[in-house]
């Protein structure tokens, strides 16, 4: 997977993060997945089409979840609280929103679907034309992962052979 | 959350009423959280286009906030939808996906203004100011906090 194609997601979940939880966060790891994904707690899928395509999964420990969710709504929340999940939700929603700003900023133009809840334990293995990367986030309330499942999509690939 | 001098409609002093539209409960909650403390009242909420479109007919508000990934019908669409039917609506397109031919489309279709998530309370109080600018008025006194 190519580094353009990443790094403004790093860039947005560190700058989303940093604002939200008003403390800096770091990378902790980052790793090629090489076997299916397995989930950590409370997950966020969202899909996107265009001349990018693929996936990306935010992820929190339950725990993490209800401390970040309790740190945004400024009250404790049950772990139970469908507030949680929205916030997970809606923190995916602003953290890819950010990154495919940048992307099409850069002339990628692509559309980001709605975040569904993923619930299962493991998710789809990672091919050869679409390998997944796990960042892992260290912040002050505890490690947020993204794996992301990204590549070029066929009509793109095409037009850049055209290209050359 | 910062202090900011209520804004208050001119015509008549009133707070000014807010539609909220997001399908992220959170981000309406966060939203509203805002607004209120700029002294607005929200008096409807939404969680997709379509029903933003009847909120609106429902409730005549004086802003609707508006997001732009939605299930069943996008933000934009529904945006020109609204203003279709009352152009004098005022709608403010509030999403994380920025880029300029988002925003474009937004204010071709009669959005008034873009704000871009994760929201900072001062940048949406200054664009409520903008948007409200020939009705509303913000009261002197209590720091304006920008």
């Amino acid at each position: 997977m190519r580094m353009e194609l990443i790094q403004p997601f790093i860039n947005s979940a560190d700058a989303v993060l940093a604002q939200g939880l008003q403390s800096p966060t770091s990378i902790e790891n980052l790793t090629m997945e090489e076997e299916a994904y397995r989930r950590k707690g409370v997950a966020a899928l969202i899909w996107v089409t265009g001349d990018i395509e693929g996936r990306i999964i935010f992820d929190l420990a339950p725990e993490t979840a209800v401390r970040v969710a309790s740190k945004f709504a400024g009250t404790e929340l049950p772990e139970s609280d469908e507030l949680v999940r929205e916030t997970v939700f809606e923190l995916a929603n602003q953290i890819i929103g950010n990154a495919v700003t940048s992307l099409n900023d850069q002339g990628f133009h692509f559309r980001v679907h709605p975040p569904a809840l993923h619930t299962a334990d493991h998710g789809p293995k990672t091919s050869e034309d679409t390998e997944a990367l796990v960042i892992c986030f260290e912040t002050c309330i505890g490690d947020v992962f993204m794996n992301i499942a990204l590549r070029y999509s066929h009509s793109h690939r095409l037009e850049a052979a055209v290209g050359q | 959350m910062e202090k900011f001098a209520p804004v208050k409609r001119s015509e008549d002093g009133q707070a000014v009423r807010y539609l909220i539209v997001d399908d992220s409960v959170f981000a309406r909650k966060n939203l509203a959280r805002m607004v209120e403390s700029f002294g607005g009242q929200v008096v409807g909420e939404a969680g997709d286009g379509v029903n933003a479109i009847t909120e609106y007919d429902r409730l005549n508000p004086d802003i609707v906030l508006m997001d732009i990934t939605m299930p069943q019908m996008e933000g934009i669409e529904a945006a020109e939808k609204i203003v279709r039917d009352h152009p004098d609506a005022r709608i403010v397109m509030v999403s994380s996906v920025g880029y300029q031919e988002n925003i474009v489309a937004a204010l071709q279709r009669g959005a008034r203004h873009f704000v871009q998530k994760p929201v900072k309370p001062e940048v949406l109080y200054e664009v409520i100011k903008y948007v409200m600018r020939d009705d509303g008025v913000a009261a002197r006194g209590a720091g304006a906090g920008v």
